[in-house]
């Protein structure tokens, strides 16, 4: 458990310095997430049990993980009342529309393509 | 000071309830979950949030405050991104097979994402400022902030918004994906991933390991390619 977490801390941590270091444009957990893929890829066979324990763990209440940051929406109620219609149509129907379109494209190209 | 007082300014100083009181709403949120069948609708994120602020604003708690505990649960988001290697790691055999379709139409997806938001931004002549914090919306939150930044957006709104359209697309994403008849898991993973990010991501966990995989591939992907075009873009539409 204690080992399998300081694995994806110390991925994170190679991440965040990579991102850093090299100017890279996405946040180091996603750089980190690349290199512990990297490194599982080259392990080759199964996943570490423990490292799966706790990644499953940490994503089975992935949702959880994003609350306080949702609750920050509170900060933003004057803004977000004065911009109403322009935020709303976006947030709803541009993400529904992306949705719709990023599914049929995939679907369609993974027919395609394999 | 009375009795009362002194609760009144332990709770408010120590990280204690927050944490406590954030980690209630999401059991109480997955009780609800439950009970309304796991309808998509019924999105736990969606509940715990509203159950909080609503417990903020009417508490007159500063979310400066309430932040203070929760950031704890907040730090683990790093953590349990990298994790996400896990399951892409678990389905890379599918994943390999159709890593160029899934490529290209994150790509596209995510680019059409951002055009969307843009294009609606300008329907409404809303300010530029919000037009670009608009755009980078459906990219996970640190780095819309980054690009909202870059082109001349607001970064506190990006996240707002970024936030608004995650719990958007994990509520409503599946029920839009029956409708336009996508069943093939690994094409509602990317579709919910380019378009909802993490949010969308825990929520596909939840529902189909495919799904789950390369909803977290959409996220990273989406991440890097809207990071490296939109700014281009901007400075080629501006």
């Amino acid at each position: 458990m204690i080992g399998a977490l300081t694995s994806l801390l110390a991925c994170q941590l190679a991440g965040e310095v990579a991102a850093r270091a090299l100017g890279l444009p996405v946040p180091g957990p996603v750089v980190g997430m690349v290199i512990l893929f990297a490194v599982l890829l080259l392990r080759g066979g199964e996943a570490p049990a423990p490292l799966g324990q706790a990644a499953d763990g940490l994503l089975g209440n992935l949702g959880l993980l994003f609350v306080p940051a949702g609750v920050g929406v509170i900060l933003y109620l004057p803004v977000l009342a004065r911009d109403w219609a322009p935020i709303s149509l976006a947030v709803l129907a541009g993400t529904l529309a992306a949705i719709a379109v990023t599914g049929r494209l995939a679907q369609a190209l993974l027919r395609r393509l394999g | 000071m009375t009795g009362l007082a002194k609760v009144w300014v332990y709770l408010a100083q120590e990280p204690l309830a927050a944490l406590t009181a954030t980690l209630a709403a999401w059991l109480l949120a997955l009780r609800l979950q439950r009970a309304l069948g796991r309808h998509p609708l019924a999105n736990p994120v969606l509940f715990a949030v509203a159950a909080l602020a609503g417990a903020l604003l009417a508490g007159g708690v500063e979310y400066r405050a309430y932040f203070e505990g929760a950031q704890f649960v907040h730090f683990l988001l790093g953590p349990a991104t990298v994790a996400l290697a896990v399951p892409l790691y678990r389905q890379w055999q599918v994943v390999r097979r159709s890593a160029l379709a899934a490529t290209l139409s994150v790509v596209l997806g995510g680019a059409f994402a951002a055009g969307v938001g843009i294009a609606l931004a300008l329907a409404l002549d809303a300010a530029p400022e919000v037009t670009a914090s608009l755009a980078p919306r459906s990219v996970t939150t640190p780095v819309a902030m980054g690009i909202a930044e870059r082109i001349g957006g607001l970064p506190s709104l990006t996240a707002a918004v970024v936030i608004l359209s995650g719990v958007v697309g994990a509520a409503l994403g599946p029920v839009v994906l029956d409708l336009v008849r996508v069943r093939d898991w690994r094409a509602r993973g990317l579709a919910i991933g380019t378009a909802a990010h993490g949010i969308g991501t825990a929520r596909a966990l939840s529902v189909n390991a495919t799904a789950g995989a390369f909803s977290g591939l959409a996220m990273g992907l989406n991440a890097l390619a809207t990071a490296l075009i939109l700014p281009l873009l901007w400075r080629l539409l501006g």
